[in-house]
């Protein structure tokens, strides 16, 4: 592989904000990427993540803050004199120009002698499995294909950093999951520093090896996948990640950072993720494949079935409790609408939060 | 990346071209410049000096005194009914002609033949129209032979040099401006809309009256106005095909007579202001009938 | 699609197909007259000339000094197409790419030139051309005929150049085009349909454009389209079959181009200036 990509340690974001007007779209958001590491960047949509790679990339200038490639500030500079690969969300492709020009056009405005373009685009093509295609238009190519000619496009100047903008979002489910795993392969094979953004949770946890969650314009928690799987530090993110129950109640007591709820008689107990102080309101967050149709007892609350779907393995329903909280839960066995039933989580698994402050965070 | 060398911090907060482009404005807006300088040098600015120098009446008097003279001689006051009997007559019936046409053309599938021989007339221009209708509906022409041949007529109608040369002129210029204005309006309509009426029950005609028609409306609106503005400033075939000293005597010759036979440029910027003021007048009470009328997108939901 | 297939509605179809006919014959027939004409000997009292000669044309072409206006009329028509591309291109691109303040004041403003007729804007223009010494010259008669031109350019191009997904431009950015870089390699030729549909309906409209031309021409700068009005006005003094034979020749130069534009453009576009005309 002779695709060397530019050598440097880090990438900063210091203190950066954007404003549109009065909005804050950006509010002092600091974060270093280091070489050759996969972030994502995750958040629903308005919360500032492709406002965050615009940035980067020089299409949004930064109204407040620095951003840092080592020594060297480059938020002052122009889009074409920071040298950054980026893949856009609706590929941006050159319409006019083939597959091959496309590639090539970085290496074209660089200057660079035909032989090196002809080579290198050669190269990209057979990266990203392009051969035979380099002839044709934009508009001949199915949607993956416009994906690897849009990767092939950014990698080949060989840039410090490749930004992508939802680059799977416009392709059909099948084949995300292949471009997801081609995406991957390119980032390890190239040894490259790659800053993702997207709104799905399942891309991000598979492909980065850090994820930032943005809300609001606001980093909320930056961690491994893992650790932002395992243990969200806000009810945000938690709900972000996949907590769909979150059972308001009153905590009744903590202990060696676990807490008790009441919720609506019954008694919760889970891990604290937030300094909780009894008798304040509070929620209980859980994953509905942790909230199983069970017997009375510790951790269980007694709800109403609404429904009831078949998955294959398993039943997944959804109930309500006679103090109207909703449930997303489990079961091994069919059970009735209308039937009245035991959820009960497992107290490993089950994650406290304090209650969001009203307004801002 | 020599790009990439070191800069000096610069202060933080936005700087004023950070704070003009946030409104809009940089670089990129610039470029509306040289044309925005050109249209208020060559159209605004002359049409403001126009308005000044028509109250300063070249004869000298108060500075009313072309308007005066305007409405006090029949010779000049009668131009804009003159005018008004021409360009009012000939847009309605354009109009009326248009829209079931439109309907008609909206099905078929070769349109392109038919819009092309219709942007004929407008592209010669209306000299030429003038010319060959000199010919064509003279009283040796084929139109008066081909009616005497059917025996329709025994005499040959007069048909030129007077209002109905004109009008006809109006007509072959005016009509496609006309009809492809309103056709393509009436594709821009969502073909589905129609359909769900015909489900619902409605007929032809009550998928025409309460479904096309106030949809419709705003653009039929603007296709008056732009086809009556056009009719009304009728000028070469006026003078070639008309009576330019009795009948079809309209306003743009009273006004090209004040500035090239009379050289008096103050008369005719007043006469040309008047005509823009009748213009104007006519355009506003249509518009505003609009206010009556379904305002907002006509292709449903697709926006 | 719905069609009726009853009596009465097909009656109605044929009454409607019978004007559109009618309208289309005459139109024909007008036109062929001032063919036939231009090739008559004698022509009076008959459904044809007693014999065809093209010697009216050499006649015309020396009489009215054809040459020389044809002349007139390119040098008009090239100064024309090419400034209202340079002004009118740029000017689209900013309010199709930029919102700012007064923007909706500023499309208004262009938009009026081609509502208001050429004869109403054109004296006053004419006056102010004459008292600066401009009117009679080339370039008198070349700035009136930009004055509906640009903002046609302007109305025409802004669709073209919002249809044009700004992330390309910020994609040649990214990948390191400099401002001149972009115009050239990703610009140009993507605007290169628009622009070329555009300037030939600016040269179409240009070649017929008499109200504006007629009202600051001077005996040097007449177009073709003048010099055949003073023709027919002077109707008597020349043989009729000549001054058909240079309507003839309009016409020729006139569908010449007509012909080519119809190969870019669709003929509605003519006249229905920009797809979405601006509210206003």
């Amino acid at each position: 592989m002779t695709i060397a990509l530019s050598q440097f340690d880090e990438v900063r974001l210091d203190h950066v904000s954007r404003d549109f007007g009065a909005l804050n779209a950006l509010r002092d958001v600091s974060l270093t990427i280091r070489r050759r590491e996969f972030i994502a960047l995750l958040g629903p949509s308005g919360c500032g993540k492709s406002t965050t790679l615009n940035c980067i990339a020089g299409l949004l200038p930064v109204t407040g803050g620095a951003i840092w490639l080592d020594k060297s500030r480059v938020d002052t500079l122009r889009p074409e004199e920071r040298g950054f690969g980026m893949v856009f969300q609706n590929y941006a492709l050159f319409p006019h120009l083939n597959v091959r020009q496309n590639i090539g056009f970085g290496l074209k405005m660089r200057g660079r002698p035909k032989a090196e373009i002809d080579r290198k685009v050669d190269e990209a093509l057979s990266l990203v499995r392009l051969q035979g295609q380099e002839n044709k238009l934009p508009g001949q190519l199915s949607g993956g294909q416009q994906q690897r000619v849009a990767i092939a496009r950014a990698i080949v100047i060989e840039p410090p950093l490749v930004l992508m903008d939802e680059p799977l979002s416009n392709l059909d489910a099948k084949l995300r999951l292949e471009m997801r795993a081609e995406i991957r392969r390119i980032h390890n094979e190239l040894g490259a520093t790659t800053i993702y953004v997207t709104h799905d949770q399942d891309e991000a946890l598979s492909l980065a090896d850090r994820i930032v969650v943005l809300r609001d314009g606001v980093v909320r928690q930056v961690g491994t996948p893992k650790e932002l799987y395992e243990a969200p530090s806000h009810l945000d993110v938690a709900d972000f990640m996949g907590f769909r129950n979150k059972l308001k109640g009153k905590v009744a007591g903590t202990d060696n950072g676990r807490a008790v709820l009441d919720v609506e008689g019954a008694r919760i107990s889970g891990v604290a993720r937030e300094s909780l102080s009894a008798g304040s309101a509070a929620y209980a967050a859980i994953r509905p494949d942790d909230l199983m149709v069970g017997e009375a007892g510790p951790n269980a609350i007694a709800a109403t079935v609404d429904t009831i779907e078949y998955r294959g393995r398993e039943f997944v329903g959804t109930a309500h409790s006679a103090g109207g909280l909703d449930f997303v839960f489990r079961s091994h066995q069919p059970v009735e609408p209308g039937s009245h039933v035991h959820l009960r989580a497992d107290d490993q698994r089950v994650l406290v939060f304090a209650e969001p402050i009203q307004g801002r965070q | 990346m020599d790009a990439l060398a070191p800069t000096a911090p610069v202060e933080h907060g936005p700087s004023l071209r950070q704070r003009l482009a946030a409104r809009g404005f940089d670089a990129v807006t610039l470029l509306v410049i040289p044309a925005a300088i050109f249209s208020l040098l060559l159209f605004v600015y002359p049409f403001a000096f126009g308005f000044i120098l028509s109250f300063e009446p070249k004869a000298g008097g108060d500075w009313l005194a072309n308007y005066k003279r305007f409405f006090s001689d029949p010779f000049l006051y009668d131009t804009i009914g003159n005018t008004l009997r021409l360009a009012i007559p000939v847009t309605l019936l354009n109009l009326v002609l248009a829209v079931p046409i439109a309907f008609r053309v909206r099905l078929m599938r070769r349109q392109r033949l038919l819009t092309t021989i219709l942007v004929l007339p407008i592209t010669l221009g209306t000299v030429l129209v003038a010319e060959g209708l000199l010919n064509y509906l003279g009283p040796q022409g084929w139109f008066n032979r081909t009616l005497m041949t059917f025996g329709l007529i025994s005499q040959p109608l007069k048909l030129v040099h007077n209002y109905w040369g004109v009008f006809a002129s109006l007509v072959i210029t005016g009509f496609p401006f006309t009809f492809l204005l309103t056709l393509s309006y009436v594709t821009g309509i969502d073909p589905a809309l129609e359909q769900a009426a015909a489900t619902l029950g409605a007929s032809a005609w009550q998928r025409f009256r309460h479904v096309y028609l106030p949809l419709l409306m705003p653009g039929f609106a603007i296709t008056f106005c732009l086809s009556f503005v056009q009719a009304f400033s009728v000028f070469p075939s006026a003078v070639l095909l008309g009576e330019p000293a009795g009948i079809t005597r309209v306003i743009s010759i009273a006004a090209a007579t004040a500035a090239f036979e009379e050289y008096d440029y103050s008369m005719a910027s007043s006469i040309a202001m008047i005509m823009g003021f009748v213009q104007l007048a006519i355009v506003v009470a249509v518009l505003a009938s609009r206010g009556l009328f379904y305002r907002g997108p006509a292709s449903g939901a697709k926006g | 699609m719905i069609r009726d297939t009853t009596l009465g509605s097909k009656l109605w179809a044929a009454a409607i197909w019978f004007l559109v006919g009618f309208f289309v014959i005459n139109l024909f027939a007008m036109i062929a007259t001032v063919v036939t004409s231009s090739f008559a000997t004698r022509w009076l009292g008959t459904w044809l000339p007693v014999g065809f000669t093209t010697r009216w044309y050499s006649s015309a072409w020396s009489e009215f000094q054809l040459w020389d206006v044809l002349i007139v009329t390119f040098q008009v028509i090239a100064a024309v197409v090419f400034v209202s591309g340079a002004l009118g291109v740029t000017a689209a691109y900013a309010l199709a790419r930029r919102d700012f303040a007064g923007k909706r004041l500023l499309v208004l403003l262009f938009l009026l030139p081609l509502m208001i007729p050429p004869i109403t804007f054109g004296i006053p223009l004419a006056t102010v051309l004459y008292q600066t010494g401009l009117a009679g010259t080339f370039w008198g008669v070349v700035a009136a005929n930009l004055v509906p031109t640009v903002p046609f350019v302007i109305l025409v191009m802004i669709p073209f150049i919002e249809q044009i997904d700004p992330k390309i431009e910020a994609a040649a950015r990214v990948f390191g085009a400099n401002t001149f870089k972009l115009f050239v390699h990703v610009l140009l030729p993507l605007l290169l349909p628009g622009i070329l549909a555009a300037l030939l309906l600016v040269l179409v409209r240009t070649i017929a454009m008499f109200e504006l031309t007629f009202l600051v021409a001077g005996p040097t700068s007449q177009t073709l389209v003048v010099a055949l009005y003073y023709a027919v006005f002077a109707a008597g003094v020349r043989a009729v079959q000549s001054i058909d034979a240079m309507a003839v020749i309009y016409m020729v130069t006139t569908l010449v181009w007509l012909i080519i534009a119809l190969r870019f453009v669709n003929p509605t576009q003519i006249v229905t200036r920009a797809k979405q005309q601006p509210a206003h």
